[in-house]
């Protein structure tokens, strides 16, 4: 079985549909699938709901997705590197589900393994929990979150073997794991496909059971703040 | 004279003891790790880092290594790299020892409010509800009164939580303040701050 496609436009031939729901990886600008949502833009699919940490910025990221109105909804922790998507937001024109972090995470994760809901104490008493079921154990009350399914996740890896086995690379790991599994088709982009056995199998971050689909590519990987020390301090 | 920012961070860095696996947020809290002295703390970064280093020298950014503010950073001889459902799960359950954090109001039974303000940009609540609900034990540090001079220490809050009866100790620029059955216990007063000034500073009621 061939999971290698030659770009990303190639890669996601044929998963695509208006209103489907994507889950996508990365946190900020670091570890974020650019490539693909490039391709996204240019396939002009619609009306998407895209659970990701974050919405990119105006220009780079899910912001380019923004800009051409393609997003019905975010699911998201934090969006606020974003200007259209704050004027789409106070419009009306874009739907916003705030999801605490880690909730997020755990609805990917636990969608990916199956689970269609789980307790947790983040958010009891905050609105978070309005119109959620409240179970109490021990004495400590959690609220049910839902797993997320999504039809498609879109992923950046920095290194795969053709069978699709996954090595991320430092802090760009972040959410791609958990939303790489949460989807019926899983698309990566990597920087590096290198043949099986290349790789060392007790290395491997995401196994290729997870990844239906690789493209590899030069990534811009811009970063949001760079911030330094100068030498002499050191 | 109320303690400054950096007397508030060395303050709460006091809070940590040797060992501690910590979470430190944005703003003062970011400080505390410049007196943590030679207590070994392990720093983490809810993106997916355990042994968070200080930021590179120029030339040296890596775009694939930040921390939760977005901010490049390094590695220590010590870190260990994890996706985000992992991050949380560990803050989640409880292996963070504390999280260092601002705040905007704090009731006086430990509710938190931190992360909007009705009517103005809501940026979204990040990590703050996942941590303060996980980690063994919440100390906010901020200052004692807003820009016009009202109390944060309140009975009630009065913007949406973050979380609810979270907050163990509150460290301001008057002194700290402890959480306890029936409302505030002072702690500690900041150098030549009388008790009477911390009181008439708080709102929540100090027992």
């Amino acid at each position: 079985m061939n999971k290698i496609y030659p770009s990303a436009d190639a890669a996601l031939d044929g998963l695509l549909s208006d209103g489907m729901l994507i889950a996508a990886g990365g946190f900020g600008l670091c570890g974020i699938p650019e490539l693909l949502i490039d391709a996204l833009v240019k396939s002009g699919v619609k009306d998407l709901t895209v659970a990701s940490n974050n919405a990119g910025v105006d220009d780079f990221g899910l912001g380019k997705l923004l800009a051409t109105r393609q997003i019905k909804k975010m699911m998201s922790s934090y969006v606020g590197e974003n200007a259209e998507f704050m004027r789409q937001y106070l419009s009306g024109e874009l739907e916003l589900e705030f999801n605490p972090q880690g909730t997020l995470a755990e609805r990917m994760r636990a969608g990916g393994c199956g689970i269609p809901g789980f307790y947790t104490k983040t958010g009891v008493g905050t609105v978070i929990a309005d119109g959620k079921e409240v179970k109490n154990w021990g004495g400590q009350d959690y609220i049910l979150e839902e797993g997320i399914f999504a039809d498609i996740s879109v992923v950046k890896a920095w290194k795969a073997d053709d069978t699709g086995n996954l090595i991320f690379r430092k802090t760009a790991r972040n959410f791609n794991p958990p939303a790489a599994m949460c989807g019926k088709v899983c698309i990566a982009e990597v920087e590096e496909i290198v043949p099986r056995g290349s790789l060392d199998p007790d290395m491997i971050h995401l196994p290729g059971i997870y990844v239906h689909r690789l493209v590899q590519g030069e990534h811009e990987k811009r970063i949001e703040q760079r911030t330094v020390r100068k030498r002499e301090e050191a | 004279m109320p303690w400054d920012r950096n007397q508030m961070a060395a303050r709460a860095a006091d809070e940590l003891e040797d060992g501690m696996y910590v979470n430190l947020g944005i703003g003062i809290p970011t400080l505390v790790a410049n007196y943590v002295g030679d207590k070994d703390i392990t720093l983490q970064s809810e993106n997916g880092m355990l042994g968070m280093g200080p930021f590179p020298f120029e030339g040296e950014e890596d775009p694939d290594l930040i921390n939760a503010g977005k901010q490049t950073i390094t590695e220590l001889s010590r870190t260990s790299y994890f996706d985000s459902a992992q991050s949380f799960g560990m803050i989640r359950g409880g292996k963070i020892a504390a999280a260092i954090l601002g705040a905007m109001e704090v009731a006086e039974n430990g509710d938190l409010a931190n992360w909007m303000i009705p009517g103005k940009l809501v940026k979204g609540m990040g990590g703050a509800m996942d941590l303060v609900a996980g980690v063994g034990r919440v100390i906010v540090v901020m200052d004692h009164t807003n820009k016009h001079g009202d109390s944060k220490v309140l009975t009630e809050c009065t913007l949406p939580l973050t979380g609810k009866g979270v907050v163990d100790r509150i460290i301001t620029n008057l002194g700290v303040l402890d959480v306890v059955e029936g409302g505030l216990k002072i702690v500690e007063l900041a150098d030549g701050v009388t008790e009477e000034e911390m009181r008439s500073s708080t709102l929540g009621n100090i027992v």
